[in-house]
């Protein structure tokens, strides 16, 4: 694990470095801060940041081209004492344009935003749309539109929207700022405009410099498309903070009153040690668990019914959760048993924290007959239904639909982190490979030929190579399927900091849909 | 409510009012406490939340601040009196403590005044009346002639006479005006008829008196005490020679390098000076002391207790208020037998004033004290260290009474002891929001002349300027890390209860902490990234102690690991500041203790951080400090924002249309941030058009008078003229 843990950080080390040596120093002599210095500067002092998808168009996602961090950092941090949704346009990495994972990146903090109820602070610094791949950014539902429709539906529903020109927001990227509720340009850097001097210049033949076309002070003191003139970043995001501490935002002070916790016994230096690398040895979930809640205390519920799926209540920083964990290939009872302490958990309006490891439900007739499905679908049912905050983590495979059941991304958990070792996939890459040449040597044995083990091989061996690359924590984190790779020594804090911002929404009533019985 | 308790001789009073205000009131106050005297304080408006309003059994109001409205009005007073059933009033010292109408009013009303009857304040008041008496009572007095012939012949005779040098001084003078000292005879006459000339252009009266002149003199004072029996002892006597401009910085008893002759010479003397005037309870007779010779003559006495009283009681082991309030009931003193007043070990009291001496001008200063933590007292059954103040943290320091903020003394069986006790609690006290003494206070007493002993009253007049004078280097490595560090962990809302201030500020790391508080989003909870090894990195501009904008600024680096330790500009800085400003920290494996204040000043980040005593003077390293202030300037950007007029920085435009009534801005003058250039009447307001930021006036372009459109430049500014930016 800890050569697991080594390759993490040196991917995210590489994320860190945004758009390059020359790209930094570029944007520093514009006496502008970078996107990560800026959100270390709005944030409150020594409060911790949970970046999301920091990885994100990573992996060789677009072949030569590194979208560092998918060219926004995105993330929720206190800002004033009020947890808020950050997100950054990192100028250095494409000119801060939006690649296909970026408008996805843009779009989850906000999904993030939206579900949790907090406050959007957009730090921006974009050239627009990345015109080479328009098509894959511009026309579709969930494409450079849905920003605008989003802030616009957020600010409805109560959740503020705030924005900080610190660079230029040229055409769509006009909108973000004008879209929200309040916002901050910054002198001589910062920019707003429809259309750049270059397309004026080409449509009516004016001539007119930056500044005077959308500056800070065009914007500030003449066309009201701005609120808040800044002297520089520092002081742009200075006014930033005031302007969240204004909100009048819920929660601000209840951050505060937290009740007090202990530790858990066991530190999380050996957490990685725990589990083992190898996705075929089997370990006891309750000794991640032991390193995960507050006092290493659990009351496990339903302890000697299906026991290949570990449920119960125990605390995280005080807040209490219902935990969901797999201790093996999930059972009919296993199922029943899950959707039962769910329903448990929404009747109490306490969160649930998943930490899937699952090969997937037992197969065969045995299971088929006693009818797996429909129990499996009651579980499906009770997590997809359940209202209350819902957060997972993968710590191990996540296959099949044991996907499904233990939370994964289709049921919108409002968080969802891997380990360094996790996999995700339709089935294991040697059972889907095997499925593969098995369906191959039926079609052929149809035909009456056989299929040499020496071509079964050759087969299988790019198949194999394929899949497993395919089904990596690296290539899931770099599509956003998830909301990022973590130290599995962090387990702790990112699952706390997840429940405490998702605790930050008012509770809804859950309404279960019909069980099959 | 008129039910004053007659008070019969003897036996003890059973309530005092205290006429006074500061530490001398708190300090009568808390020996009548002790004795069971009920106290009653009286206050002015400014003082209503003072210290001996809150310490004295009830308390009222007497006027506003200024003293002549309130604390000088002895008939109010004497009404309070009445009103609360005192029996008594102490008049501390000042105010009214010598004010013979007072003593006799008090009488008048049947009011015991703790003090001297009126009749010996009035015969002490007139130095000329007093000198007569003394004279007459064979206390030696300063040899000189002050008679009405004023002859040139006569007072030739006269000098001759109280031998040469002499001083010749005009009766009506002052300030050094009409004064001449001559050496020789030769020199007199020529002198006298200048001197004569001056005064009587100066003041219309030529008359002149003669005086001894001592070269080298130091200030020796004896403490006495009377009682209404016809006793009267001597306590020792006392040294105040370190001085300047008639205000006592040092006190010690005994005086140092006295012969045990002269030891009782004085205090015989001082016994008879009392006794010649009646005198009853606490006095302080003056001699000049000739520094060569030991010899000394009787220069005034204060009929009251003084300031420096505790330097008596710590060699004496006597409270001296208590003697006040029994003889002031008409009990006999508590020792009547003088040979069994003799003082042991030494004492030293340092005066600690609100005022700058940062230019050795050493002028009071006001202010607020938004941290005061004197030093630990106690030791032993006298004290090792007295602190006597009236002052606590969060008090006001008022232009309208005297800025000294304590009394600090501290007690050893040697007079070494004493000093070295006394200086490493002034470097212990610890006070923010005014300016202080300390630092020039602990210099004076580790000077070695002042070691050495015997300093006559030129010492200050010699060393006072050279001891004012702080080297501002800057701070060095270490006291800039523990400054960041303390910073940063006020910042990040790091601070650990006084209890455990040891172990390391880790972020939920090891198993089993107990009872964590603030839950995963919090500061306490740690800077947490994504990716662990990350190290958050911040700047800070920190500046020595110097009160110029900007300072001597240097950008320092700050890395904030995950696990709550630093590293400031390379350096790896770990460790835990308590609320109450105890730092512990180690700096490249250094550990050092000491105490640490910040206050976060605002808007633009401006913050400042004092450090006490971070390590020990070096042997041999004159840049040693005992503190040290550090300064994060606002961000340059949020001083341009005050000025808060519209345009560019480097422009000042009209805020609307007007006309101009003034131009303070002249060409090329340095001027700082928020400094008024030009002042506009619009709308029948006045409008104020400030510099942004510092820097040269590179243009002006309106005049008086002139009439402005709105956005009109007015005067155009070369920035950052003033102060070259740091490369």
């Amino acid at each position: 694990m800890d050569a697991l843990v080594a390759d993490l950080n040196r991917r995210l080390a590489k994320a860190m470095q945004g758009g390059g040596e020359a790209a930094i120093r570029r944007h520093k002599g514009r006496g502008k801060l970078l996107a990560r210095e800026r959100i270390e500067a709005v944030l409150d002092a020594g409060t911790p940041f949970l970046e999301l998808s920091p990885l994100a168009g990573g992996d060789s996602m677009y072949g030569k081209d590194d979208v560092a961090a998918g060219g926004v950092v995105t993330g929720v941090g206190v800002v004033s004492g009020v947890k808020c949704v950050i997100v950054a346009n990192d100028a250095t990495v494409k000119g801060g344009t939006y690649y296909p994972i970026t408008v996805k990146k843009h779009l989850r903090a906000q999904e993030v935003a939206l579900a949790n109820a907090l406050p959007c602070l957009y730090l921006v610094d974009s050239g627009g749309a990345f015109l080479p791949m328009q098509a894959d950014v511009f026309p579709d539902r969930d494409h450079f539109g849905r920003i605008f429709y989003n802030q616009a539906n957020m600010s409805a529903a109560g959740v503020p929207q705030v924005a900080v020109v610190m660079g230029s927001c040229t055409a769509g990227g006009a909108y973000v700022p004008a879209m929200s509720d309040e916002t901050v340009i910054v002198r001589g850097t910062g920019t707003i405009f429809l259309g750049g001097p270059p397309l004026v210049k080409a449509a009516t033949g004016e001539e007119v410099a930056a500044e005077d076309l959308g500056g800070a002070d065009v914007h500030c003191s003449i066309s009201g498309v701005a609120d808040h003139y800044a002297e520089d970043d520092a002081h742009a995001l200075e006014i930033a903070r005031g302007i969240v501490a204004g909100l009048n935002a819920p929660g601000a002070a209840a951050a505060s009153a937290a009740a007090a916790y202990d530790e858990p016994l066991y530190g999380p230096h050996d957490m990685g040690a725990v589990v083992p690398v190898d996705p075929k040895r089997p370990f006891d979930v309750r000794k991640v668990l032991a390193r995960v809640l507050d006092g290493s205390r659990f009351s496990e519920f339903k302890a000697r019914f299906g026991t290949t799926i570990v449920t119960g209540f125990g605390h995280l920083y005080g807040q209490q959760v219902g935990i969901v964990a797999n201790n093996g290939v999930l059972f009919s009872e296993s199922a029943l048993k899950a959707a039962h302490f769910v329903e448990l958990c929404c009747q109490r309006g306490v969160p649930l924290v998943f930490l899937q490891n699952i090969t997937g439900f037992m197969v065969g007739r045995k299971h088929e007959n006693e009818g797996i499905a429909k129990h499996g679908a009651k579980m499906v049912t009770a997590v997809a239904c359940a209202k209350v905050p819902k957060i997972t983590c993968v710590i191990g495979g996540s296959y099949g639909a044991g996907n499904y059941g233990m939370c994964g991304r289709s049921m919108s958990p409002r968080f969802l982190f891997m380990w360094p070792n996790a996999r995700i996939g339709v089935m294991g890459a040697e059972q889907a490979a095997n499925v593969l040449t098995q369906v191959e040597k039926d079609k052929r044995a149809a035909k009456g030929l056989a299929l040499s083990p020496e071509e079964e091989a050759a087969m299988k061996a790019p198949l194999l190579s394929r899949l497993g690359a395919e089904s990596s924590a690296y290539y899931s984190s770099a599509r956003l399927w998830d909301d990022g790779v973590i130290d599995p020594r962090d387990t702790r804090r990112v699952l706390g900091m997840s429940v405490a911002a998702a605790m930050q929404a008012p509770p809804e009533p859950t309404k279960f849909g019909v069980f099959r019985m | 409510c008129s039910q004053r308790r007659r008070h019969n001789s003897g036996a003890l009073l059973q309530k005092v009012l205290i006429a006074n205000r500061g530490e001398i009131a708190c300090r009568v106050i808390k020996t009548a406490k002790s004795m069971g005297v009920e106290t009653v304080a009286v206050y002015s408006e400014q003082d209503a939340d003072a210290m001996h309003v809150a310490m004295a059994d009830e308390a009222y109001a007497i006027g506003p601040a200024p003293a002549s409205e309130s604390y000088l009005r002895g008939e109010v007073i004497l009404g309070v009196a009445k009103r609360s059933g005192a029996q008594a009033i102490h008049p501390g010292y000042g105010f009214l403590s010598e004010n013979a109408n007072f003593a006799q009013a008090c009488a008048d009303a049947g009011i015991t005044f703790v003090g001297p009857p009126a009749s010996a304040i009035l015969s002490m008041g007139s130095k000329s009346m007093a000198k007569t008496i003394m004279s007459a009572a064979g206390v030696p007095v300063t040899p000189g002639y002050h008679g009405e012939d004023q002859s040139p012949e006569r007072l030739l005779q006269e000098a001759n006479a109280i031998g040469y040098p002499v001083l010749i001084k005009a009766v009506m003078g002052g300030g050094g005006k009409g004064m001449r000292i001559v050496h020789t005879h030769k020199d007199f006459l020529g002198a006298l008829e200048a001197c004569q000339r001056e005064s009587a252009k100066s003041f219309g009266d030529a008359r002149v008196l003669l005086e001894k002149f001592i070269a080298e003199s130091r200030h020796v004072e004896v403490q006495v005490f009377a009682d209404t029996l016809g006793n009267v002892v001597y306590l020792s006597e006392r040294d105040c020679s370190v001085q300047r401009r008639h205000q006592k910085v040092l006190e010690e008893a005994p005086a140092p390098h006295l012969s045990q002759e002269v030891r009782t010479g004085l205090g015989e003397a001082a016994v008879r000076a009392a006794r010649a005037v009646g005198y009853v309870g606490a006095g302080t007779v003056e001699f000049l002391m000739d520094a060569a010779t030991q010899e000394f003559f009787f220069c005034e006495m204060n009929t009251r207790l003084q300031v420096e009283h505790p330097v008596t009681e710590m060699v004496m082991g006597q409270d001296l208020v208590e003697w006040q309030l029994r003889v002031a009931s008409g009990q006999p003193l508590p020792v009547i037998d003088q040979s069994l007043l003799q003082p042991l070990g030494h004492a030293i009291e340092a005066r600690v004033y609100a005022e700058n001496t940062s230019k050795g001008l050493f002028l009071p200063a006001t202010g607020t004290l938004t941290r005061m933590r004197p030093p630990a007292q106690g030791g032993n059954s006298r004290g090792m260290v007295r602190v006597d103040t009236g002052v606590r943290e969060g008090d006001t320091v008022s232009m309208h009474y005297d800025p000294m903020i304590a009394k600090l003394l501290a007690w050893g069986e040697t007079r070494e002891a004493a000093l070295t006790r006394l200086a490493s609690a002034l470097r212990e006290y610890q006070v923010l929001g005014v300016p202080t003494n300390l630092e020039f206070a602990e210099r004076c007493v580790r000077h070695p002349a002042f070691v050495a002993g015997g300093v006559t009253t030129k010492f200050l007049e010699t060393y006072g300027a050279q001891l004012a004078q702080f080297t501002a280097a800057a701070p060095p490595p270490h006291a800039v890390a523990l400054g960041a560090l303390a910073l940063m962990l006020k910042r990040e809302g790091r601070i650990v209860a006084a209890a455990h201030s040891g172990g390391s500020g880790g972020s939920g790391g090891g198993g089993g902490g107990s009872g964590a508080r603030g839950g995963p989003w919090s500061a306490a909870a740690g800077p947490w990234r994504v990716s662990s090894h990350g190290m958050r990195r911040c700047a800070l501009r920190l500046s020595a102690s110097t009160d110029e904008e900007g300072g001597k600024a240097t950008e320092v680096s700050v890395d904030c690991a995950a696990d709550g330790s630093y590293v400031v500009a390379g350096v790896p800085v770990s460790g835990t500041l308590t609320a109450d400003g105890a730092l512990a920290a180690t700096v490249e494996g250094h550990r050092y203790h000491c105490s640490a204040a910040v206050s976060e000043g605002g808007f633009g980040g401006a913050a400042s951080v004092t450090l006490w005593h971070p390590s020990g003077p070096v042997e041999g390293d004159s840049q040693w400090r005992p503190r040290y202030d550090l300064k994060v300037p606002a961000r340059a950007s949020a001083g341009a924002r005050a000025g808060g007029t519209s345009g560019a920085m480097g422009v000042l435009k009209a805020p609307m249309p007007g006309k101009v009534i003034r131009v303070m801005a002249k060409l090329g003058a340095a001027v700082t941030a928020g400094q008024a250039l030009v002042i506009m009447e619009a709308m029948k307001m006045e409008h104020t058009v400030t510099a942004h930021a510092a820097g040269t006036v590179g243009a002006v372009h309106c005049e008086e008078g002139q009439l402005v459109s709105e956005a009109a430049v007015l005067v155009t500014m070369d920035q950052g003229k003033a102060v070259p930016a740091a490369e």
